[in-house]
């Protein structure tokens, strides 16, 4: 290119050298982008801390598979391959970019290593990445004007339609790639030597064949004002980006860099506080904007609103007031008003609840973690309900059917308020030669059995319980329980917020394991797991039922017998807290096909982590947010529609779901909702 | 306005399994776990949100029970701004009467413009409201179920009375109102904000501080004496509804319409 016959930086433009012009459009430019970027820091400086620095290496690692192989993409195919298209074209154009901007006023500037045959292949290479990113802009475009995929709907109260925004940038990012071409392809039709040939069907290459003939003075004028045109986009698009959802152009390599690390785990109440210095604190959880951490902050600046969260999101699905996507949308809007690029930033304090936010649709999540599977820049949900939870129980606006069992958890450590001394009672009838060994008569034993609270009193499922020890004793596991002493895990009181009573049944349980001297912990409720797992701390290591059965089965400690009845056909209902947040899928489905001739379905594009939530365990059960259908429900329906009989699930909240969804669905007689223990039990040989 | 809530401590029903004790005048109480009366945390959630919106203070009381501490403090983590027990050798085996006695004599201790107190208790009979306004000679309305406080000197309230209807009145004054539940949604008190008022005194007054006569109340003032406790036989005549989901659907609401259920 140093044989260029016109050079925008040797061009007069309204009489005088374009060069002036082309050194202080990027000087205006980077100046105006550096001040709405540190305008755009002020939130996040105002911010709750947020220690995201540990563990470098394995953040590393997810920028290269979550922001750089785009790994979470294909996962919406179409979009997906073709943000693909767009995303590697722009890192490809990024050099070629900064190239044209000096270009401007130094003649023939070429990149340092990129004059020679490495930039000959950069040539072809950029080429072909501007050709490809216009005709996936054009895809796109098309798709979001006229396919108006569903999930891109602004419901009516939350605003107005975001396509025209999205049209606009796609428009910008088109200009700039043809700008780009055109400015080239005048260049190489002015050479006018087949030798210079651009890459053939390219956008540089139809642009040169057009061309083609043109007298050079012409082209010099349409080399110019390509020139303008790309210069002007350029910078206006980047200065333009933090104004919207294409701001993750430039925050989402940082919000990936940063993401939560540990699946399952709840974030502290405050980061730096330790639990016992919680009653210190003069206000617990989210209650304003600057509450949010700084990195829940970059979350909201992150969003793309691409409304996969949303159309993974199960209480969306039912219609509860709750789309994932609206929480950061909604959020940035705030943010936006309060922290304007021009003017004072605010400095009163807005409740959320009440105002952005309504009570109803932070009570309406499960906690079950689809969104969070699902988000391409890794944007966090859970932390953020649970903090705005906590902060609703500090100023007690709880709803009433959560207050009766938060209480008699307070008293009797359980959410229905029966009798401590009754936790144990399920032990009657679990069979003969099955002893289960009690803590509190002085047994011990290598593995505690931590049976948590509605194994223990609900009358369906103290079968799970039984079947449990059953499948212990049989695969010749040394278990106790702790009975009366033992309390309820706490798992969902810490999700719905109520930090403080689950920090005394978490103090209370582990002083109970420690004296039962257990090595290890088996549960059969995936959330039982999941707390003594992730929110507790110095216990001995758990593990879920499903996964002793499964290593049973593999080893051939238990011995199952093929089914009595060979005509029905089985699906596994992923669990929450046993796939998506602690990643158990396999141990399962082994245990499933552990029992000879079985035949088992997947619930196809809605298994594993794409499981559906049943609706929510825990406290879930006792509430009752607005929806139009029961989560359940849709649960079964895809389970019947992968043709299956029986829905064979590992967890007592599902299995209360789904069979009460059974009955709602009108399929009671036609399908079954089995736990798995309950299943294993029944094959067990004698 | 400065209100006086009294308030009782009770085996909450939904926690406790209730069995009649071996006299059969009692019930069994080792294994019981207790609550603020219901009725009386929403007259208390009222009294709070009348404060918050017109200012004043709350004043929470309770009679008779020495262990009640630990409900008034939970209702000080409310947000009422005190607490008082009345508690005294002499006043136990109180009867209702009794009881409003006590809390009368509490009550024009303090300036009070309006006591309310629960419709009724868990464990109770419904009458300490209504002795307790005519033992102060104050004008009384029960089951209010609605509190609008911008007329001056006096309150409009609302009561639901039979069929689910709604009646409006006019009360001047001092008052005495004994509170439904479902008037309001009472706020959550959490372990934190139990713990926030754990230190606080709560003054404790006695017989002598209240300026009432020694066997005035308490089992020798009595007039009304619990004689027996017993379980009802279960009846018969149960009646279930066979058919299809849509079949029993319809037959339950020809059923709750022919018994005056629902409308």
């Amino acid at each position: 290119m140093t044989h260029e016959p016109f050079s925008p930086a040797t061009a007069t433009l309204f009489g005088m050298p374009a060069w002036v012009l082309f050194a202080l459009i990027p000087f205006v430019g980077l100046a105006c982008f550096a001040w709405i970027i540190a305008r755009r820091a002020v939130p996040l400086r105002r911010g709750a801390p947020d220690p995201r620095f540990e563990r470098v290496p394995e953040r590393i690692l997810l920028v290269v598979k979550i922001w750089l192989a785009q790994w979470r993409q294909p996962r919406y195919m179409l979009a997906g391959v073709l943000h693909i298209v767009v995303f590697f074209g722009f890192l490809i154009l990024a050099a070629r970019s900064m190239q044209m901007v000096v270009l401007g006023f130094v003649p023939g500037f070429v990149l340092p290593g990129l004059g020679g045959a490495l930039g000959a292949v950069y040539n072809v290479v950029k080429d072909l990445a501007a050709t490809a990113v216009l005709v996936a802009v054009v895809i796109l475009a098309v798709r979001r004007a006229y396919f108006r995929p569903a999930r891109y709907a602004v419901p009516e109260k939350l605003g107005k339609d975001h396509t025209p925004e999205a049209l606009f940038v796609l428009g910008l990012i088109g200009t700039l790639m043809v700008s780009e071409s055109l400015f080239e392809g005048a260049v190489l039709a002015a050479e006018g030597a087949p030798a210079h040939s651009a890459t053939p069907l390219t956008l540089t290459w139809t642009f040169q064949q057009a061309l083609a003939g043109v007298p050079v003075s012409t082209l010099k004028g349409i080399n110019l004002a390509a020139y303008v045109v790309h210069d002007l986009t350029f910078f206006f698009f980047l200065c333009l980006l933090p104004f919207g959802k294409h701001f993750h152009v430039i925050t989402s390599i940082f919000n990936v860099f940063f993401m939560r690390l540990r699946p399952g785990n709840v974030k502290p109440v405050a980061h730096g506080v330790p639990d016992a210095q919680l009653d210190g604190l003069k206000s617990l959880g989210v209650k304003t904007f600057e509450d949010f951490t700084w990195k829940h902050m970059l979350d909201f600046y992150s969003c793309v609103d691409c409304g996969r969260c949303s159309d993974r999101c199960p209480a969306n699905h039912v219609k509860r007031p709750l789309s994932p996507r609206f929480i950061s949308i909604k959020a940035r809007d705030l943010c936006f008003q309060r922290y304007p690029i021009f003017g004072k930033p605010a400095t009163d304090a807005v409740p959320l609840i009440g105002g952005i936010y309504s009570e109803d649709e932070i009570w309406s999540c499960t906690t079950c973690g689809a969104c969070e599977e699902e988000c391409p820049v890794g944007i966090e949900y859970i932390d953020k309900i649970v903090d705005l939870r906590r902060g609703m129980v500090d100023e007690g606006t709880v709803p009433q059917s959560i207050q009766k069992p938060l209480s008699a958890l307070e008293k009797r450590g359980n959410p229905w308020g029966k009798l401590e001394k009754k936790r144990a009672s399920w032990t009657e009838g679990v069979g003969e030669g099955v002893t289960v060994k009690l803590v509190e008569t002085g047994a011990t034993a290598e593995t505690l059995y931590f049976v948590d609270s509605i194994t223990s009193y609900d009358d369906r499922m103290q079968k799970l319980a039984r079947a449990t020890a059953r499948i212990l004793t049989k695969a010749g596991v040394d278990f106790a329980i702790i009975g009366k002493d033992e309390k309820d895990s706490g798992h969902d009181v810490r999700r719905f917020g109520e930090e403080m009573l689950f920090q005394t049944l978490k103090d209370h349980n582990t002083e109970a394991i420690k004296a039962s001297t257990a090595r290890r912990i088996v549960v059969n409720d995936p959330h039982a797991l999941n707390a003594l797992r992730n929110d507790y701390a110095d216990v001995p290591p758990v593990e879920h039922i499903s996964e002793v059965i499964a290593r049973g089965v593999g080893s051939g400690a238990l011995k199952l017998e093929p089914l009595s009845d060979s005509s029905r056909t089985y699906t596994f209902h992923d669990p929450c807290y046993l796939g998506r947040h602690n990643g158990a899928y396999d141990a399962p489905r082994q245990a499933i096909d552990g029992i000879p001739g079985i035949r088992r379905v997947e619930m196809e594009g809605n298994c594993r982590d794409r499981s559906f939530c049943c609706g929510g365990g825990g406290l879930m059960l006792f509430h009752e947010p607005e929806e139009e259908q029961r989560m359940g429900v849709v649960r079964v329906q895809q389970a019947k529609a992968a043709g299956a009989d029986v829905i064979v699930t590992a967890c007592p909240f599902c299995l209360t779901n789904i069979e009460d969804a059974i009955k709602v669905a009108g399929l009671e007689g036609r399908m079954q909702a089995l736990d798995l223990v309950e299943l294993v039990d029944g094959q067990l040989q004698s | 306005m400065e209100i006086l809530v009294c308030v009782k401590r009770v085996p909450d029903s939904a926690e406790n399994e209730i069995s009649v004790g071996p006299g059969g005048a009692d019930i069994v109480r080792d294994d019981l776990v207790y609550s603020v009366n219901e009725w009386d945390n929403y007259a208390v959630e009222e009294a709070i949100q009348i404060v918050e919106r017109e200012g004043g203070s709350v004043t929470v009381v309770s009679a008779c029970d020495s262990e009640a501490e630990e409900i008034v403090r939970r209702e000080m983590a409310m947000g009422a701004n005190q607490g008082l027990l009345l508690t005294d050798a002499a006043f136990t085996g109180s009867d209702g009467l009794g009881i409003a006695t006590i809390l009368k004599a509490a009550a024009l201790k303090g300036k009070y413009d309006l006591v309310l107190t629960g419709a009724q208790a868990d464990d109770g009979a419904a009458q300490v409201g209504g002795m307790l306004a005519a033992l102060l000679d104050w004008p009384y309305a029960s089951v209010v179920n609605k509190i609008e406080t911008n007329v001056g000197a006096s309150l409009r309230i609302g009561r639901e009375i039979e069929g689910g209807n709604h009646e409006i009145s006019e009360i001047d004054l001092p008052c005495v109102l004994s509170i439904q539940t479902g008037i309001n949604e009472p706020r959550y008190v959490g372990i934190r904000g139990i713990r926030k008022v754990a230190s606080v005194e709560i003054p404790v007054m006695d017989s002598e501080a209240l300026g009432m006569a020694k066997g005035a109340v308490g089992a020798t003032g009595a007039k009304v004496r619990r004689v027996d406790y017993f379980v009802p036989q279960l009846g018969a005549g149960a009646e279930m509804i066979q058919g299809s989901t849509e079949d029993v659907a319809g037959k339950l609401l020809d059923l709750l319409k022919a018994k005056g259920g629902i409308k």
